[in-house]
């Protein structure tokens, strides 16, 4: 089976004579893979996302995300790279002065896509997590919740091969936490790989789904 | 289902646009009237050097059986003949006494040896030389000098080509100038953007198409900016044309209404330099960021 994501003794420094907030971590996940990815407030979760999607350069050791090592990439390829993932961000990231619609139809409208073409799957994708009533609102008008849920639809409108979300149910109720789980799992039934950062071992729990394990910047935990 | 109008990436309207706009549209100004008094110097050599290739200035030298304004006279008719003269008229003492008295009063008037003048007036088409008028005056046994201005003539050229080089060197330091408050503007508004150009960038942007954004942004700023500094200046033309009479503000610098044709380019100028130093700031700017994601 090919890999999605391939780290090899892979270690991060944020700064030079600072310390390592990852260190020799190894792991695979197979393409089409769903894991959690675990650990306490500091081990190095979003540290370790950030990797994947080429937000930071590994120290050491390699990072291969779709057959291509991240620190050897070209601007073109690392911009193709990123079209076929998604991201849920810990902050969001939404565009203040952007609606909730342009903020969700980002990926497609980046890509050169047509209005035409996508208005009518945002908004079916808006509805779906709820934020059918607030396509025209701006993001700072927006509920913690709704804020990650319209992460959520950005990351996930482009049919990414690779969906990393860094918490996604964090500020969320139960209800809905199950929704953007079964959101996820249907997307990688359809063949995404999935990689979910989270602090909720009850998700975990009742997901069933594997998932590797931060302490310290260690990976403890890896999928078999 | 309604169709769906996305909004500007890059908002419309910030308040430090404003200070950007000033900066631009002032120095679109300069470099226009610049422009414009180039072209008005080069106007003004052109018609003194003209008016002075026209004109010639005969001495003459009366011989010992002759009086000045005798020999003057002589002079005259000889030189009218010479093709290429139109005119040639004798400056009589008494004219040269009545122009002198002012400054040099009653008492010394008469005493005073004047020298004996006769002014000619060529065709500025075929304009006589000044060897034909020699000869022609040598031929009829005359003693004279002729000054065609030509000195002057070199004198002043080289005095309005300075004045123009000055007036084109100032037009271009201030389009440098507005080209690097531009680029100054543009690293300031991509460092106050950062977040969503970074934003962009993970989302699946290339660095084209975030620096088409600021590009397109700078550009259009630039465009109506230098509009309003050409209007200024076009104004100012305006005023010195039709507050400084007939010849413009002065002989010295003869503002004319085709002068306004330098102030089309103006707009186009600022917004080509515009989007040229914004599209080169964002790109540098934003492989330091890819250099940084991706190197470590
Ligand atoms: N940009 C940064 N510069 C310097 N140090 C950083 C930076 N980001 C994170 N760190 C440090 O790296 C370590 C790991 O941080 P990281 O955010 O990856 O942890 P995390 O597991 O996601 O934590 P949490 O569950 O609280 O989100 C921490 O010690 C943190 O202080
Ligand atoms: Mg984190």
């Amino acid at each position: 089976m090919s890999s999605a994501v391939r780290f090899e003794t892979v270690g991060l420094r944020y700064d030079a004579y600072g310390p390592e907030v990852l260190r020799d971590v190894d792991f695979t996940l197979p393409a089409g893979s769903f894991h959690f990815l675990t650990g306490a407030s500091g081990a190095g979760k979003s540290s370790l996302l950030k990797l994947i999607y080429l937000g930071a350069a590994p120290s050491r050791g390699q990072v291969t995300v779709f057959g291509q090592e991240t620190t050897r990439i070209s601007p073109a390829d690392r911009t193709s790279l990123r079209r076929r993932m998604g991201v849920v961000f810990h902050d969001f990231q939404l565009i203040d002065h952007l609606t909730a619609f342009d903020n969700a139809a980002l990926p497609l409208r980046v890509a050169g896509q047509k209005p035409k073409a996508y208005s009518e799957d945002v908004q079916e994708l808006l509805n779906w997590v709820g934020l059918g009533a607030r396509i025209e609102s701006y993001p700072p008008a927006l509920s913690a919740g709704e804020k990650q849920r319209l992460a959520i639809a950005r990351a996930v409108v482009g049919r990414p091969w690779l969906i990393l979300a860094d918490e996604p149910t964090g500020a969320v109720d139960d209800d809905m936490a199950v929704r953007i789980l079964r959101l996820f799992v249907e997307l990688n039934r359809l063949g995404a790989t999935v990689l979910i950062a989270t602090h909720d071992h009850e998700l975990v729990g009742r997901s069933g789904m594997p998932s590797l394990h931060l302490d310290r910047g260690r990976l403890t935990q890896v999928p078999a | 289902m309604r169709s769906y109008r996305p909004g500007p990436l890059l908002p419309t309207r910030e308040g430090r646009d404003v200070a950007l706009f000033a900066v631009v549209a002032i120095l679109c100004f300069l470099a226009t009237f610049g422009a414009m008094a180039a072209a008005a110097a080069q106007r003004a050599a052109d018609g003194w050097s003209r008016a002075m290739a026209a004109e010639a200035t005969v001495q003459v030298n009366p011989r010992p059986d002759e009086s000045g304004d005798q020999a003057a006279a002589r002079a005259a008719e000889i030189l009218a003949a010479v093709p290429g003269v139109i005119e040639a008229e004798a400056l009589e003492r008494a004219e040269a006494e009545r122009l002198l008295r002012p400054w040099l009063g009653e008492a010394i008037l008469p005493d005073l040896p004047l020298p004996h003048l006769v002014v000619v007036r060529l065709d500025p088409d075929q304009p006589a030389q000044a060897a034909a008028l020699s000869r022609a005056l040598a031929e009829a046994g005359l003693d004279a000098r002729v000054d065609d201005h030509s000195v002057w003539r070199s004198d002043v050229g080289h005095a309005a080509q300075t004045a123009t080089f000055a007036a084109i060197g100032l037009a271009g330091l201030a389009a440098l100038a507005a080209g690097c408050a531009v680029i100054f503007a543009c690293g300031a508004a991509l460092q106050a953007r950062h977040e969503m150009v970074q934003v962009l960038s993970l989302t699946g942007a290339t660095h084209a198409y975030i620096a088409n954004l600021f590009q397109a942004r700078f550009a259009w700023l630039a465009a109506v900016a230098g509009a309003a500094g050409a209007l200024g200046a076009i104004g100012l033309l305006a005023a010195v044309i039709l507050g400084g009479g007939d010849q413009g503000l002065t002989p010295a610098l003869p503002f004319d209404w085709s002068d306004i044709v330098m102030a089309a380019p103006t707009p186009v100028l600022a917004a080509g330099l515009a989007a040229l130093a914004a599209r080169l700031t964002v790109r540098r700017l934003l492989h330091v960021a890819y250099r940084t994601e991706t190197r470590g």
